[in-house]
């Protein structure tokens, strides 16, 4: 029998589900929401680059939105196939999701190292 | 199936669903909307890059991307991301007790129990991440 490449992305797809869960809603809201409602002020640029000048730091967030990206890859190519109907294009839904994921997370990877 | 035979196969009886069929029941658009979470989180991960990337570019690009954050518009659209990161937290810290089954001796540590160290474990890591970006550690 071919072995199915679902475990790993389904493993991803937890990972990420997991990480967003527990961090997302507060990093939107200090990030985003509370500026914009005058909440607080907004990040300045000096304290973003002291933020993201260990290394560690910029590792972890390379991890943290490579997995929600495959959070997402894997969780909407279910909804296209569920919600719209759309299981006889089951590879290039497939290859769109996870393809666009892998696309963004070398993205994110090229971003974050070149963060100066 | 073997491949070859695919062709003279006789097509499977398959009724038509309507697109929106998960309009028809609440616990459906509930369903239906906890899987469009997903868009949330990957909008949110771009947009958590294209910040890094807009404060790597220089202070004019930073400037840029902070005005339009606070755009009417994008407001709005960030708005209806933190329902859906925030709908997205409560279903999957819900559903933790179902795949998370502890034992303490050989007694099942109640669901509830499983849950409530969830949410408490949520608001530390809140917590954390509001006292990381507000200075707390640089």
């Amino acid at each position: 029998m071919k072995r199915s490449s679902e475990p790993f992305f389904w493993a991803m797809f937890s990972a990420g589900g997991t990480l967003a869960a527990f961090l997302f809603p507060a990093i939107a809201i200090v990030l985003w929401v509370a500026p914009a409602l005058g909440w607080s002020e907004p990040l300045s640029r000096e304290q973003l680059v002291s933020l993201l000048e260990p290394v560690w730091v910029r590792l972890g967030l390379w991890v943290f939105v490579s997995l929600c990206f495959f959070h997402w890859g894997h969780r909407f190519r279910f909804t296209l196939y569920d919600g719209l109907q759309l299981k006889h294009l089951f590879g290039l839904i497939a290859a769109v999701c996870y393809g666009g994921a892998t696309a963004l997370s070398l993205l994110a990877a090229y971003t974050l190292l070149n963060f100066s | 199936m073997n491949e070859s035979y695919r062709t003279y196969h006789p097509r499977w009886y398959r009724r038509r669903v309507p697109i929106f069929w998960w309009l028809r029941q609440l616990t459906y658009i509930k369903f239906i909307s906890r899987e469009l979470t997903s868009l949330g989180v990957g909008y949110g991960a771009v947009l958590l890059l294209a910040q890094i990337w807009a404060a790597s570019a220089g202070e004019t690009t930073y400037e840029r991307f902070l005005g339009v954050l606070m755009s009417p518009p994008v407001v709005i659209v960030n708005l209806i991301v933190l329902t859906a990161l925030l709908f997205h937290s409560f279903t999957w810290l819900h559903l933790a007790p179902k795949a998370l089954v502890l034992y303490l001796g050989d007694r099942r540590l109640p669901e509830s129990m499983v849950l409530f160290g969830h949410y408490l474990a949520w608001i530390v890591t809140s917590g954390l991440v509001v006292w990381f970006v507000v200075g707390g550690w640089a």
